[in-house]
């Protein structure tokens, strides 16, 4: 008997916490972590919102589940990008890697 | 408040927890294993929304194999070495982005009518998900395996570097 508001406060929580990791750090490491927690939030809001508002289509659960899948790619290839810059440039600050930067 | 929202809150502290020392933490491998407590926190989190599935899926996918994965690159990219503070100086605009996101928010969250009964969750079963992803669904979880197959190989291509080196 939890209200639905009580999920999405902490769904809010959690995004605003990656959101100032993703802005205030400069690892990328520690970039993709906080990008991880965003992401979190996001499921936990897909989720809440099929269970509680629409649960005859649940939709947002299906969605969740391909949230997980994309998010696990994507930690894979940016780890292997940061792994890349590291071995060629010895630097894994996003701050750092500005040779594209005028 | 009943005993289901006194365990909510709970759960909800160790994640907030555990997210904040993911934000917060100045040594980088303490960051990553408040992660694991902020992400298995979110399982709990799934449990609660009567999707166990989900919270299956989570503790295997997160607090398994994307953890892991993360600690393994710390360490190859020697993380602790590096010197040079580990915010940058734009910190104080984040804190206010992010507060700022958050009022939004929550005071967004508090105002709207939600439609229909928001106090109780609908079980929806396993049985329920499976047959769903594989009819109504089909073409999009093929296309998600295939995602996955070129992100596996791109890592490979990408992390095993040229001949020779």
């Amino acid at each position: 008997m939890i209200p639905i508001d009580n999920f999405l406060v902490l769904s809010a929580i959690l995004f605003s916490l990656g959101m100032y990791g993703v802005l205030a750090r400069r690892n990328a490491v520690l970039i993709l972590m906080s990008v991880e927690l965003m992401l979190q939030a996001v499921a936990i809001n897909f989720v809440a919102f099929a269970v509680y508002l629409y649960p005859e289509t649940f939709t947002g659960v299906i969605f969740a589940i391909f949230v997980i899948v994309i998010a696990a790619a994507e930690v894979g290839l940016a780890l292997a990008i940061i792994l890349r810059l590291f071995r060629n440039r010895q630097i894994t600050n996003v701050d750092e890697a500005d040779l594209l930067k005028w | 408040m009943t005993y289901e929202e006194a365990i909510f809150y709970v759960i909800a502290a160790v994640t907030v927890a555990g997210s904040l020392g993911v934000v917060t933490a100045r040594n980088v491998i303490h960051s990553a294993l408040f992660l694991i407590l902020a992400l298995l926190g979110v399982a709990a989190v799934y449990v609660l929304l009567a999707s166990e599935f989900l919270a299956i899926v989570q503790v295997l996918v997160y607090g398994g194999a994307v953890t892991i994965l993360i600690l393994f690159a710390m360490m190859l990219t020697r993380v602790r070495d590096i010197g040079g503070p580990i915010d940058g100086p734009q910190r104080p605009f984040a804190a206010l982005a992010a507060t700022v996101f958050l009022g939004t928010t929550v005071l967004a969250v508090t105002q709207t009518e939600w439609r229909g009964d928001t106090d109780e969750a609908t079980v929806v079963t396993i049985n329920e998900i499976g047959e769903a992803l594989f009819t109504t669904w089909a073409m999009p979880f093929e296309i998600a395996s295939l995602v996955l197959m070129v992100s596996l190989v791109g890592a490979i291509v990408l992390a095993r570097g040229e001949e020779g080196e």
